[in-house]
């Protein structure tokens, strides 16, 4: 292992398909037309010198380092900004250069503090490295103008600016500053969001935050983009100022969204220095978000569980065993249940947050080792309308593209998503394709940031009351057809005609047109007549969605309403276009993939397919039942019916996450043998009987699948504090219960997975390792895998057209409870912030705040900041108020990252018809001023603090 | 000085006249400095929202040019001409003597607010070196402290 040094070409690659040919010092050398001779030449091994030039940024030529000659050119032009032109003659290295470059470099060292040896940059600065490059020798300044001593003869230097230390995971030093705008330049074309700037001119020119605000105080999204590209240490990491730089580097995968970003762990020893994105990294290309680069302090936590405990009964204080004593104890308490209340009463739940291996073997541990299909995973709770929706309308469970795919769009709509928030790295790409010109359409109850930022506004914003977005897409449908402008060419080809004439007819009637619509959505028709021409008008238009569509009583009709929009324009199975899920969970995707429902065998399979049953019975030796098993809230029901008593709960706490809290807890008390496997005593774990420790990513070898079906490898970089990796703690209870398995590494399970299921059919370790991920179906006739989907066929065969209708929830407002609650992220938690809430990340969001509209807020007397009491009939309780016209009157928003709120107090039971997703984002609810917290908080707090005592050398202590 | 919420109510109804202009950043800075005498900080945000640009872009513009102040000027105004012809004839040390009379730098008022001074590259007066300028509008040439002195006093008076 070493430090992985990736190439700095200077500048961006070229698209061209025409190639130039030009010499460099004495090499020819062919390029794409367009690219720089920075670039060029660097192709050509030959390095010239540069600071203000890095690939992530296009060129600005303002360092005049990087100096070039040209034969039968005058003077001297710079090479990052200097295309290549055909039999273009260049020297990089001349006596005129030397001596300019070394004159330039000692201008810049002149206003440079020389501490090189106590510098945190010291030894991967470039600063440092070109000085050396240019052979500078000797400084002939020595200026009182400067701007790093705090005192110039022994007055106060008004041009010295102190360290700004206010960003939790980065320093911005303005004393090691040479203004080469890198920082400046990659957050606006990299991140997109215009935080820094140069304030001032000349020599007082500076990097500005805001409007001369500290980082925290400015627009920084703490991506960490300026970090990457400043060529000092101007900003830096605090742990590498803390540590030290690394010395070695391993490749994998981010833990935190769907993106799926490819980072390099870069390492002393074992331990982790800092997070970089990974270049090559398909999915996020070079970027990151302040999740996935710097909110990775939650493995080395505190609070972390490293010894297995159990406890007879949940007011018992836990016991910790050893590991065979845990083990022993689960298959012992799972195999008294079955026999006293039968095969069908214990189940287990995967995780969208472990790897595809460990995914796998929790199914097989249900199928093979519990003897029924009671198998399901938290994509019930989120995305199962998607897998559900497009296997229907296409044949396949996932999205049609590529995120490369967005640099093709023309249009996008998105639907129920916040990708500024929860998906951020792939917002950044959007961004970009937005200011080159691209359009966007919005449906979302809230003035979500792309409705209008910096330099983005979208054409379209249509602010839909929620729960009618079936009534809104359908509507945009009926636009489409009635007007004409959907795609005939592609329906005749691609799809069935005759079923398109009964969807027509469906869809033309009238209580479809935007002026009925309008009615239920509170959407104004023209908007949508005008966003349904754009889309069906515009170029190559592209759908991305996200959970404001799947998690309602219609999500799956949603998803194929979506479907049947990209089919009438024929946007479907080539770049650019296609419908695009945003997957919540690093592996959620993957989760699906493995089997995880209680239906399907991998790989989407019905388990009434005998066929598919006979592979996994011959793998594995038993035969499978063929029925169907529970879901998670058949599972919960049944448990409070008394015919379901244990459950292996691997990586998901269903208590904070799940809908309506009371029913999960009730389901969870009337269990015997609670097992939770995870990296912290979750909410859940306060009704569990075994506590199994998890390990993170950092600590185990496996592959995560991200939104864009893509394949990708997670490395273990550090052993597990746990002393194991997830897959072997679930091979730990499996051979307990005599099934004797006999894994090695997690590699062998992709090898099993790829010899039962076609999709990964060519899938491996070593493939992997080879070419960097795969996109499934990876098989023979697609070894590299498949970036678009449907190109010529629909997976299905034929595309199929499903009628839509718009049946109204039964969640709606009432006098008792008159507004509607939907519930979303932010961009610093994570899902139910078990791992965020344990970084510095908590500086940003601190607790669940309720979005409230002035109206609705002065009607109750509320004030910004009140504790305020959010009731439905599910429940109560209480948090502060944030009044603010992000969100429409009659709406209410939160997010669901703290234990505290635990906002799924108020969320009910109603969920999809086909999937039974919860309808998390609509629930009627009153919002009152609060005196205190609710008597449900109190009473939870109590429970928890109780149920989280450890018996530790004869002595209780509390776990957190 | 204004209060908060009305310089922001003026700056945005200023900036809507311009923008529908193409790179109205310039023109929108301007008119503020007219209305306000100077761009108050409070306008950079309500700018930034109305162009759709970060209040970045709108403090690095800002500050790129020191013709637009960041607070408000004295009752008058008082450049010295800095550029070549103006310094060749003493033009440093007169602004020198200018300062120590008034107790103030280049970019400062006086205490009671009547004046503030400045420095100025090229009046196009080189003939009449070293020049100066008053309230924009009355030119000044072959200055000296003593000049200077009376014409503040004059002004100030």
């Amino acid at each position: 292992m070493s430090l992985i040094r990736e190439i700095d070409y200077g500048t961006p690659a070229s698209t061209s398909e025409t190639l130039v040919t030009l010499n460099v010092d004495g090499f020819d050398v062919t390029v794409p037309e367009g690219t720089s001779i920075m670039r060029a030449s660097m192709e050509a091994g030959i390095q010239i010198p540069k600071l203000c030039a890095t690939d992530m940024v296009e060129a600005f030529g303002s360092c005049r380092l990087c100096l070039v000659e040209i034969d039968g050119r005058n003077g001297t032009p710079s090479s990052c900004t200097t295309p290549v032109s055909p039999g273009m003659v260049v020297h990089t290295q001349t006596e005129k250069l030397k001596k300019i470059r070394r004159g330039v470099m000692e201008l810049y060292i002149s206003d440079h503090p020389l501490d090189c040896l106590t510098c945190a940059a010291n030894g991967d600065c470039e600063l440092q490295t070109q000085a050396g490059v240019v052979g500078l020798r000797s400084v002939r300044y020595n200026v009182d103008a400067n701007h790093f001593t705090p005192q110039v003869r022994g007055e106060s230097n008004f041009r010295y600016m102190e360290k700004d230390e206010s960003n939790p995971y980065f320093t911005y030093d303005p004393s090691k500053c040479i203004a080469c705008s890198r920082c400046v330049r990659a957050c606006e074309e990299v991140q997109g969001t215009f935080a820094l700037t140069i304030e001032g001119r000349g020599f007082e020119s500076r990097v500005s935050a805001g409007a001369h605000e500290s980082f925290i105080d400015s627009d920084c999204v703490s991506c960490g983009a300026c970090v990457q590209a400043c060529p000092t240490a101007t900003l830096m990491e605090k742990s590498v100022v803390e540590i030290g730089i690394p010395e070695h580097s391993v490749v994998t995968t981010c833990a935190y969204c769907g993106v799926g970003c490819s980072f390099k762990a870069e390492m002393r020893g074992d331990e982790l220095i800092r997070m970089v994105p990974f270049k090559d990294g398909k999915a996020n290309r070079g970027h990151s978000c302040v999740k996935g680069r710097f909110a990775y302090g939650y493995a080395s936590h505190p609070d972390r569980i490293t010894k297995p405990m159990v406890r007879e009964s949940i007011d018992q204080p836990w016991r910790e065993v050893s590991w065979d004593d845990a083990y022993a104890f689960v298959a012992d308490k799972f195999a008294s249940i079955q026999k006293t209340h039968g095969v069908d009463s214990i189940g287990g739940i995967t995780s969208s947050r472990c790897t595809n291996e460990e995914t796998y073997l929790i199914q097989k541990l249900v199928r093979q080792g519990f003897g029924n299909n009671n198998v399901d995973t938290c994509a019930r709770v989120c995305h199962s309308p998607t897998g559900y929706g497009l296997g229907q309308a296409y044949g396949t469970s996932a999205g049609t593209q590529d995120f490369d795919s967005v640099e093709h769009t023309d249009v996008m709509v998105l639907i129920g998503a916040n990708p500024t928030e929860a998906h951020p790295v792939f917002s950044s790409r959007m961004k970009k394709r937005l200011r080159a010109g691209a359009k966007l359409i919005i449906l979302d109850p809230r003035q979500i940031a792309l409705v209008r930022t910096p330099h983005i506004e979208a054409q379209y914003h249509l602010p839909l009351q929620p729960g009618t977005n079936v009534a809104v897409v359908t509507a945009l449908a009926h636009v489409i057809v009635t007007e004409g402008l959907y795609n005939e060419q592609f329906i005749r080809e691609r799809c069935d005609w005759d079923e398109f004439q009964e969807y027509m007819e469906f869809v033309t009637d009238l209580r479809h047109s935007p002026e009925v619509v309008e009615g239920l959505s509170g959407v104004p028709a023209e908007a949508i007549r005008g966003a349904a021409r754009l889309y069906a008008t515009g170029g190559n238009g592209a759908i991305y969605y996200g959970l404001g569509v799947t998690e309602h009583s219609q999500g799956s009709t949603a998803v194929m309403a979506i479907a049947n929009l990209a089919m009438l324009t024929g946007n479907i199975g080539r770049p650019g276009v296609g419908v695009n899920p945003l997957r919540g969970q690093n592996n959620v995707q993957g989760a699906c993939d493995m089997g995880s429902f209680p239906h399907e065998l991998p790989g989407y399979r019905h388990i009434a397919g005998e066929d598919v049953r006979n592979i996994f019975e011959e793998e594995w030796g038993v035969t499978l039942v063929k029925e169907p098993g529970l879901r998670i809230p058949n599972m919960l029901d049944a448990a409070v019916d008394g015919t379901f008593k244990g459950i292996y709960i691997e990586g998901e706490d269903i208590l904070q996450s799940d809908p309506d809290t009371h029913h999960v807890a009730a389901g969870l008390a009337a269990m015997e043998c609670v097992v939770v496997h995870d990296l912290f005593l979750n909410e859940t774990a306060n009704y569990a009987h075994v506590f199994l420790p998890g390990s993170t990513f950092l600590e185990k070898d496996g592959t995560f699948t991200n939104a864009e079906r893509r394949i990708n490898r997670v490395r273990k970089v550090m052993a597990p504090k746990n002393g194991f990796a997830d897959w072997e703690v679930t091979m730990g209870i499996a051979n307990a219960m005599g099934l004797n398995w006999t894994y090695t590494h997690p590699s062998e399970i992709m090898d099993e997975i790829a010899r039962t299921t076609p999709s990964f059919a060519g899938v491996s370790y070593d493939h992997l390792d080879e070419v960097g991920s795969v996109q499934w179906p990876c098989n023979e006739t697609a070894p590299l895998g498949t970036p678009i989907m449907h190109i010529d066929n629909f997976v299905r065969g034929k595309g199929k057209f499903i009628n839509t209708e718009y049946v109204a929830t039964d969640e709606r407002s009432g006098p008792r409870f008159p507004l509607l609650l939907t519930t979303g992220r932010v961009l610093s938690q994570y899902n139910v912030g078990a791992q965020t809430r344990r970084t510095a990340n908590v500086i940003w969001h601190e607790e669940d705040v309720l979005e409230i509209h002035p109206h609705d807020a002065e009607q109750r007397g509320i004030n910004h900041g009140d504790l305020v009491s959010l009731a439905s009939r599910a429940g109560e309780t209480s948090l502060r108020a944030d009044v603010t016209e992000r969100v429409a009157p009659g709406v209410v928003y939160t997010t669901f990252h703290h234990p505290d709120t635990q906002v799924n107090v108020i969320t009910t039971d109603f969920s999809d018809w086909a999937t039974n997703c919860p309808e998390y984002k609509v629930t009627a609810v009153q919002v009152a001023l609060a005196t205190g917290r609710s008597n449900w908080q109190e009473e939870y707090d109590r429970q928890a603090e109780q149920s989280r005592r450890i018996e530790h050398d004869g002595e209780l202590i509390h776990g957190d | 000085m204004a209060a908060a919420s009305e310089i922001k109510e003026r700056t945005a109804a200023i900036a809507a006249e311009y923008t529908h202009l193409e790179g109205p950043l310039m023109p929108i800075l301007h008119a503020i400095q007219h209305a306000f005498g100077y761009v108050p900080e409070e306008s950079v945000q309500v700018i930034a929202n109305a162009i759709n640009v970060a209040r970045a872009e709108v403090h690095g513009t800002l500050t790129f040019y020191p013709d637009f102040r960041r607070e408000p000027a004295g009752t008058h105004v008082l450049k010295l001409c800095r550029a070549e012809a103006c310094q060749s004839l003493g033009a440093d040390q007169i602004a020198a003597e200018i300062k120590a009379n008034l107790g103030i730098d280049f970019h400062e008022t006086t205490a009671d607010g009547a004046l503030t001074l400045e420095p100025i590259f090229c009046l196009g007066l080189c003939s009449c070196a070293p020049a100066a300028i008053l309230d924009e509008s009355r030119v000044i040439g072959r200055i000296d402290a003593d000049k200077v002195a009376a014409l503040v006093a004059e002004v100030t008076a």
